[in-house]
């Protein structure tokens, strides 16, 4: 027996998560109803049958995010319920490649998400759609941030019994910055009469800080965050 | 007739850490909030034996596995596993030990064969453990039923895979806690000789069947409710009457 890489590790755990959201379907369709449900309370209750600017960037994100949170809440389900924790920390493998599975498999349901919801969102609200294409990088950034944010309150909120609500709690203020920052390059993605990339890259280096920020945050204290 | 306070005796050579043991305690407490769970646990199993761990319900017996399985650590007190000293050295000791808990530590949205491939890849066995998954599987007679998901399998079935998962690796510590629960005497006939005792497997065993437990070890901890050590050395040392003693009178 030989003690596999950091990236096999997080490639098997990876794997396995991948390989039960196929089989069980508990996360992606669920953010994906909640997403197109959303958007329809958004179009009849702004009664408004296109959005431009910061109010269609504002629609889209925070549908966005409230989705994730139903990922976020479910990530670690089968690990604190069937001992996944337990089984992964016996092995010689290091914490943050589940830190760092779990991260990619929580980009993996947004992109898919992102994939539903985005053209949902065109066919409710924009008049164009030039606006998308440059807005899937936005959304990446974005979906890393969350990823990275997500992972590290999911899995301290796990073993509580208040877990629902401390992942909402504690992560969405952690997430402003990445509200503000995808908003204000989306805003000007989404602008009436076609895209403008005015402070666009501004914005995107900002959600790339905060992405880099997150993620070394995670490496450093996930050992300790798995510890008792 | 004997009480649990009256058998405590100082540690016996055979149980007094010693520098070749696969597992030594000294002094080790475990708390959790205020509440102390395990006092002042000293123990030394030499390498290649069996530790007996007895106790009523409460006594600490499954904190004391986890804190040994790397899983918890020590509130204070020495603790070395395999040669590596607790909490620090965990990571060289992680992938040596074997443990078979109260839970099964399997996914029940994966079919059994899928949860020993996943282990196999986090113990970096070679071409994903396949020959050895399929001689376990075997070998526990689970063959036939690798590739349901474990959801459908029955309690037994489950520990029956269980055993696989935590032999998977050829540990060098063995740490078993009621090895036999959900299990019909046929398939504890089967696991039995897997678990029990090989040239170079150090193994824990908590049990409540004092009789099985003692004679399969060589050194036994008893351990009171609440914690404390009621009395650590080798099985020799420790009448009936003392055994009875540890669960308060019972048999």
């Amino acid at each position: 027996m030989t003690r596999p890489s950091s990236l096999a590790a997080l490639r098997a755990i990876l794997a396995k998560d991948l390989r039960v959201e196929l089989r069980t379907l508990q996360s992606v369709p669920a953010m994906a109803l909640f997403a197109v449900t959303t958007f329809v309370l958004f179009r009849y209750g702004l009664d408004r049958e296109s959005l431009s600017g910061g109010l269609a960037a504002g629609v889209l994100l925070a549908t966005v995010l409230f989705a994730a949170i139903i990922a976020i809440n479910r990530l670690f389900v089968a690990e604190r319920e069937e001992g996944g924790f337990d089984a992964i920390r016996l092995a010689p493998v290091d914490a943050t490649a589940l830190l760092g599975a779990k991260a990619a498999a929580l980009v993996i349901y947004l992109v898919v998400l992102e994939a539903i919801a985005v053209p949902a969102f065109g066919l409710f609200f924009l008049d164009s759609w030039s606006g998308i294409p440059p807005l899937a990088a936005v959304l990446l950034l974005a979906d890393l941030g969350l990823a990275a944010t997500g992972v590290l309150i999911s899995s301290i909120a796990a073993n509580s019994r208040a877990r629902d609500l401390l992942v909402p709690l504690i992560l969405l203020p952690l997430l402003v910055p990445v509200m503000i920052a995808a908003a204000g390059a989306s805003q000007e993605l989404l602008a009436a009469g076609g895209p403008s990339y005015d402070g666009v890259l501004r914005w995107l280096a900002v959600l790339a800080f905060y992405d880099m920020t997150f993620a070394a945050v995670g490496f450093a204290v996930y050992d300790y965050l798995l510890e008792d | 007739m004997a009480d649990a306070t009256s058998i405590q005796r100082p540690l016996t050579a055979a149980s007094a850490p010693e520098a070749d043991g696969a597992v030594e305690l000294r002094g080790l407490w475990r708390a959790f909030g205020d509440r102390a769970v395990l006092r002042d646990v000293t123990v030394a199993v030499p390498a290649g034996s069996t530790l007996a761990v007895l106790g009523p319900n409460g006594a600490g017996k499954t904190t004391l596995l986890r804190v040994v399985a790397t899983l918890l650590r020590p509130t204070a007190g020495e603790v070395s596993v395999l040669g590596c000293a607790l909490p620090r050295d965990a990571w060289r000791a992680r992938g040596r030990i074997g443990l078979l808990g109260h839970e099964p530590l399997l996914y029940r949205d994966l079919t059994g064969a899928e949860n020993l491939r996943f282990c196999a890849r986090l113990y970096g066995i070679p071409g994903d453990g396949a020959e050895r998954i399929a001689e376990l599987l075997d070998r526990v007679r689970m063959a036939r039923r690798a590739n349901e998901l474990v959801r459908n399998l029955s309690a037994g079935m489950v520990q029956r895979l269980a055993v696989c998962r935590a032999l998977l690796h050829e540990p060098e510590l063995l740490l078993l806690d009621e090895p036999r629960s959900h299990l019909d005497p046929e398939a504890a006939g089967l696991v039995e000789p897997m678990l029990g005792a090989a040239p170079g497997r150090t193994r824990l065993v908590v049990t409540h069947d004092v009789k099985a437990g003692l004679a399969a070890a060589d050194t036994v901890l008893a351990l009171r409710a609440g914690g404390s050590v009621a009395y650590a050395g080798p099985v020799s040392g420790l009448s009936a009457g003392d055994a009875r003693a540890i669960y308060g009178g019972a048999p």
